[in-house]
């Protein structure tokens, strides 16, 4: 076990349960959410940078709709030199597919750009206080530190760069780069020793490294990541455009022989026929949103607040087959938590109660709260530290410490005590008091469970009592096992690692349904596991936020590290989580799984409906010389013309009907993998089939009545 | 109504029945042969005399080299050969066959195609029948076979190079595979009634009162491999329309059964050695449903065709082998045309338009229901791959087959491999529509003559050999604008096969789950079906409109 300490950004660990959806929905974070913006106001906002991207050195990373650019440049000058009311019409609509496709990319962009600014915003003019080697401190610009760099940070400072605490301690605002406004603290050594450029020191004096070079801080890779400017094509990306080009390839050649084949039937079509064939069978639909849909998919990760280094990364997680997950924390709550009372013989219940309660009142660790909380479920409230300092009697606070490993307070002449059955039974002993035989015996079974047994004690003028046992046990967080059943479903393994004993270990990996776990597990340990899924063809993801967790999250396929973590585990994870909640994995798995369903299903969109196109263009193109074909025209389109224009718009109109569900992602959900494709086969298979039928003769009832058309 | 008669349906049934039995044992002996280690004596003897290392295995090149070199040396081979018959001795004097028709014929035979642009009965002798055609019937189909082994072994295979010994391959198919099942096949014809002689046959048509003297020959031996092998290349120019070659209904139904027997049980095979027996099962099941599917079509095709008038006149029509009648042609013509046979017991220029159309689609699928003997399986294979990328990504994996990831490199040569067929058909098409000295080849005229230049590059480009025979192929341009579709057909894909054999073996397998897309079962199956025949649709459907639909499609 790594994690020495169990604090996590406070919230953390509410607010991934906040929603019941297994994998979350951004809509659950409580900052950087946007209300689905309005698409009129977004399109208005992305039209310049739709305009600019239709420069061919632009549109030439996108194959498909480059050739939709080539084809309505070349209408454009057929129609310049023979101007025709359908073929104005087809260009125009070409001209917009075009656009419809580099608009869809400027939206998806659009939507990171506001929050890059904000965030350029924080870093404008940051003065850094660089320490020379002489121990004097010169004032600099933030943007001019380099690596090594040592600066002091006071007070209301903002930290100039990323960098390591080398000196001090302070409480840190992180929100502008996690939105949560609560102060961490932040201190020299240890797993909290790393700190963020442009958040802001609170209290006391640090001396920071700098670990980031210019432009390279985290703080830029952010606004870089929403913005999209880094973006290079993930594996299955191009894997997904070799087969959009082949498409495209094939019915370039499909277009390009009608022309001899028609001829010799003396029915050849118009160039500016040929285009629109062209332009409605190649992949437009997909191959327009491709962009979309991956910026659209690293921007649902951002407002999870989880930063990846690549878009592989979240491609990757979509196939993680394995989550090892730390059990302290993510399984179970940080801490251990009173969950029963056990009175001795002849001890009433709510004597022990009352007594418990008492001594906890001075613990303020989250066990001593937590007997407080457990005795006032069970209808014990009495009277506070305040009340009771106002009381009659004369009260001296004994306090929790590591030595004593014991907490009480005397009260009047009565000494009440809790803690460590070895310590507890110490002082009951040293007071007269004996152990009972059931209550030794009571904790060797707590602990025997795998829980930590507390003894509670009196001690008074009548000599001293023990009065029964508090059990400390680990508590899964509600709603895991379902939530672990639905990753089953989904064909991922879960494996809990934990420092534990094996006995408490397997009662909580029993309890909170984990299919396996790893009891006294070291870091090495969790290198080795990871190794050993990996062996054995598994795609393992991970948190972790140790230095010594640096290995095994370089080591995973997908390494999370907590933003609370030490630089080392940053470097080595391929995303980092800002909220620094591990529970967070379970979100990406499902991020990187809707990114790739909303790609495939619009590739199925796409490509099925290519069949209505055909049953739309080609009786146009031939039925006046073979009447017979109009027997294909099934959905009695009123002329050639309405029919090849009716394609077209269809075509360019899919496009921006389909923006806002790239934008949002097919709603992934947690069902076994042939469960899913049937679905969709349905939705995407056959409702593309059957959409476009339905679409173009609507809109070739439309258009029939423009002259010259119908 | 053909499809719905007793006589086809008791037809299809027979056969669904016959290879429903023995596709597994067949398919269990298959794998069994490409997984043991131990080799026969003329194996043996084939390996000492040729100095093959039986021990040794390949890394993908090599195995493409070997499937290569032994192409271009038997291509050469044959047409070396065929221009040198002037001086073999014997049998009836025919002279050196002409170049381009021998280049043709050699490539024809060497790609499994068999496309005949030659007269037999005129052009080629009983030796050069024997010993290069029916030789190369048995090495081409060989071919096929152990490329598809090699794609196989990949999947099977993990963090490996080899895929195996293409020598000891070759070697086990033809001996232990092809050449028992065809002496067995040619025993069954010769007791049907096929001719296995040496000698020119007097026959004396009694009702014409014709006697005339038909070349006879060893045509049940021929006709064996010619089916076994989805060959495809008659020894009579009338292909299984002779009376010689395909005497009798049940004969012609034995050949369907050999032309369906190997590439229906390599599914079995596939399934066995990759240690899944459900993928073979979905694998056969695709097949068979679009077998029964594009069958029904052309007999339904068929019978539209035949007019109330035509049956009022005695029901003989146009477009049938008048001897057995519609179900045996439409049952012949849709099997030689979903295989790489290419026989056929009826012209398929003479079959009514929109048969003709079904016959040409079942090329354009790629020949995968159940294709050709090796080349159906891997071509299936490619398109699961394709439908498995498509399916899952659906799902929200990166997708992967039977436990390897499909990444770019993968996906570059599956979609290369879809590629060839359609570019290469409709380029050569779309050229030679365009030189009115090639199109007076076809003297056909309207939608017709087109129907038959696109069949015939159809029929070349996926290494069928059967023919619209309107065309004649025998001129320079034809002949070898046909050489090119019949090579580039055959050995890019194959090229792109290995590549991906290779490409698959070097992985490590992933296990399932329940997040992986399961590729047997029905979803799946659907799934590939779409995606095959839609792929199909999408590349031919106008230039089938201007063709077989424009001729067969009324108003």
């Amino acid at each position: 076990m790594t994690r020495s300490s169990t604090d996590t950004a406070p919230g953390a660990e509410t607010q991934t349960f906040a929603d019941g959806n297994p994998l979350g929905t951004p809509g659950a974070h409580k900052h950087h959410t946007k209300t689905p913006a309005k698409l009129t106001p977004a399109v208005a906002a992305a039209l310049p940078l739709a305009v600019r991207k239709l420069a061919p050195g632009q549109m030439i990373h996108s194959p498909v709709m480059f050739t939709v650019l080539v084809g309505a440049a070349l209408c454009t000058g057929i129609s310049v030199f023979r101007p025709s009311v359908f073929g104005i019409a087809v260009t125009a609509w070409l001209w917009l597919t075009v656009l419809f496709g580099t608009l869809s990319e400027a939206i998806a962009e659009g939507r990171g750009k506001a929050q890059a600014d904000s965030l350029r915003a924080g870093r404008k003019g940051v003065q850094a206080r660089l320490r020379l080697p002489d121990g004097t401190t010169k004032e600099v610009p933030g943007t001019e530190l380099r690596l090594n760099d040592v600066v002091v940070c006071e007070a209301g400072d903002v930290i100039p760069s990323d960098g390591e605490i080398i000196e001090g301690v302070a409480s840190v605002d992180e929100s502008t780069i996690t939105g949560e406004s609560a102060p961490v603290i932040r201190e020299s050594g240890g797993d909290r020793s790393s700190v963020t450029g442009g958040t802001r020191v609170l209290s006391d004096r640090i001396v920071v490294r700098i670990t980031a070079e210019p432009g390279q801080t985290f703080i830029d890779r952010m606004i870089q990541l929403v913005e999209g400017a880094v973006r290079q094509k993930t594996p299955n990306e191009i894997a997904l455009h070799v087969l959009l080009v082949s498409l495209t390839i094939v019915f370039l050649v499909v277009t390009m022989a009608l022309a001899p084949f028609a001829a010799l039937a003396g029915a050849a079509p118009s160039p500016i026929v040929l285009v629109a064939l062209l332009v409605c069978l190649i992949p437009t639909t997909i191959g327009a949103l491709v962009p979309a849909i991956g910026i659209a998919g690293m921007d649902r990760l951002v407002q999870h607040n989880v930063l990846a280094t690549s878009g592989r990364a979240v491609e990757t997680a979509g196939d993680i087959t394995s989550l090892l997950l730390d059990k302290t924390g993510t399984i179970t709550f940080g801490n251990r938590r009173a969950v029963h009372f056990h009175p001795a013989e002849g001890v009433d219940r709510a004597e022990l109660i009352e007594a418990a309660r008492l001594s906890s009142l001075a613990d303020e660790t989250p066990e001593g709260r937590s007997v407080v909380d457990l005795a006032a479920e069970h209808g014990v409230r009495g009277p506070d530290l305040a009340e009771l300092e106002q009381g009659a009697e004369p009260l001296t606070v004994v306090p929790f410490s590591a030595t004593t490993r014991m907490s009480g307070l005397d009260l009047g002449g009565r000494m009440i005590r809790k803690g460590a059955a070895s310590t507890v039974g110490r002082f009951a002993a040293d007071l007269g008091g004996r152990t009972p035989e059931e209550v030794e015996r009571q904790v060797r079974d707590i602990s025997s469970q795998g829980g930590t047994p507390l003894l509670v004690a009196t001690a008074g003028a009548a000599g001293a009592r023990v009065l029964g046992t508090i059990h400390l046990a680990d508590v899964v967080k509600p709603g895991m096992q379902a939530r672990f059943a639905e990753l089953r479903k989904m064909g991922i393994r879960t494996v809990m690692i934990t420092g534990d004993n094996p006995v408490t270990a397997k009662a909580i990996a029993a309890e909170a349904g984990v299919d396996d776990y790893l009891a006294e597990a070291t870091p090495e340990d969790k290198l080795a596991v990871i190794k050993k899924e990996q062996a054995a063809g598994r795609l393992v993801a991970m948190t972790g936020d140790g230095t010594n967790d640096a290995p095994a999250l370089a080591a995973a396929d997908v390494g999370v590290a907590m933003n609370s973590g030490t630089p080392a585990a940053k470097e080595a994870a391929n995303m980092v989580d800002l909220d620094s909640d591990p529970t967070k994995l379970i979100n990406i798995v499902g991020i990187g799984k809707q990114l790739l369903i909303t790609r495939g299903a619009l590739t199925t969109f796409s490509v099925a409906n290519d069949v209505a196109k055909y049953f739309a263009i080609v009786p146009a193109l031939f039925t006046a010389t073979f009447p017979g074909l109009g027997l294909l025209n099934i959905m009695g389109l009123a002329t050639p013309s309405s029919a090849i224009l009716s394609a077209v718009i269809f075509n360019a109109l899919i496009i921006i009907a389909l923006v806002p569900l790239a934008l949002r992602g097919v709603k992934y959900r947690a069902i076994s993998a042939s469960q899913a494709l049937g679905r969709n086969l349905l939705v995407y298979g056959l409702g593309g089939l059957i959409a476009p039928f339905i679409g173009i003769k609507i809109i070739d009832l439309l258009i029939s009545l423009i002259p010259g058309i119908g | 109504m053909v499809f719905n008669t007793p006589s086809f349906l008791i037809q299809v049934a027979a056969l669904v029945v016959a290879l429903a039995a023995v596709h597994k044992p067949l398919g269990l002996y298959l794998a069994r042969v490409f997984e043991g280690t131990a080799s026969s004596r003329p194996e043996r003897l084939f390996y000492r005399l040729t100095g093959v290392d039986a021990g040794s295995e390949q890394t993908w090149p090599a195995y493409l080299r070997s499937v290569l070199v032994f192409s271009a040396v038997s291509i050469l081979a044959v047409f070396a050969l065929q221009r040198a018959q002037g001086l073999f001795p014997g049998g009836p004097a025919l002279p050196g066959v002409d170049p381009w028709v021998a280049m043709n014929t050699a490539i024809s035979f060497v790609t499994n195609t068999n496309w005949q642009a030659y007269n037999p009965e005129s052009t080629v002798g009983v030796a050069v029948q024997m010993l290069l055609l029916a030789v190369q019937n048995f090495l081409s189909a060989a071919v096929g076979i152990v490329v598809a082994v090699a794609l196989i072994r990949g999947i099977a295979r993990t963090r490996t190079d080899m895929l195996g010994n293409f020598w000891v391959d070759l070697a086990r198919t033809s001996f232990r595979v092809l050449l028992p099942l065809a002496t067995l096949a040619a025993l069954v014809m010769v007791l049907g009634g096929v001719v296995q002689n040496f000698a020119p046959t007097d026959v004396t048509n009694s009702a014409a009162g014709v006697s005339q003297v038909i070349p006879g020959g060893p045509v049940a031996s021929q006709e064996a491999i010619k089916v076994l092998g989805t060959n495809g290349g008659g020894y009579f120019n009338a292909n299984s329309a002779h009376p010689f070659e395909n005497p009798s209904a049940l004969v012609s139904l034995f050949q369907v059964f050999l032309i369906l027997l190997i590439p229906s049980a390599l599914p079995y095979a596939f399934g066995r050695m990759v240690g899944d027996q459900k993928q073979g099962h979905t694998v056969a099941a695709v097949m068979a449903t679009l077998w029964l599917a594009s069958t029904a079509l052309t007999g339904w095709a068929m019978a539209t065709a035949q007019g109330t008038a035509t049956a009022a006149a005695g029901g003989l029509g146009e477009g049938f082998e008048s001897r057995f009648g519609p179900a045996p042609s439409a049952i012949f013509a849709a099997s030689t045309t979903l295989t790489s046979t290419g026989a056929a017991n009826v012209a398929h220029d003479s079959l009514p338009p929109l048969a003709g159309g079904v016959a040409m689609v079942n090329m354009m699928l790629g020949e995968v229901a159940p294709g050709g003997t090796g080349s159906g399986l891997y071509g299936l294979l490619i398109l699961s791959i394709i439908s498995v990328f498509i399916g899952g990504l659906m799902v929200g994996r990166t997708p992967e087959y039977l436990g390897k990831k499909i990444g770019p490199t993968q996906m570059k040569l599956a979609a290369l491999y879809i590629l060839v067929t359609p570019l290469l058909v409709l380029t050569l098409a779309g050229i030679t529509v365009l030189l009115p000295d090639a199109m007076a080849n076809a003297p056909a005229t309207g939608p017709h003559q087109f129907s038959e230049v696109l069949y015939a590059f159809t029929s070349g480009a996926n290494n069928n050999g059967s023919a619209f025979g309107g065309i004649t192929t025998s001129g320079p341009y034809l002949s070898s604008t046909m050489d090119v579709a019949m090579l580039l057909g055959r050995f890019l894909p194959i090229v792109l096969v290995l590549a991906l054999a290779g490409s698959l073996a070097r992985q490590a397998k992933i296990p399932a789950s329940t997040g992986t897309v399961p590729t047997h079962g029905a979803l799946f199956g659907t799934l590939l079906l779409g995606v095959t025949v839609i792929l199909t649709a999408l590349s031919y459907f106008p230039a089938l409109a201007l063709g077989p639909l424009a001729e067969g499609l009324l108003k």
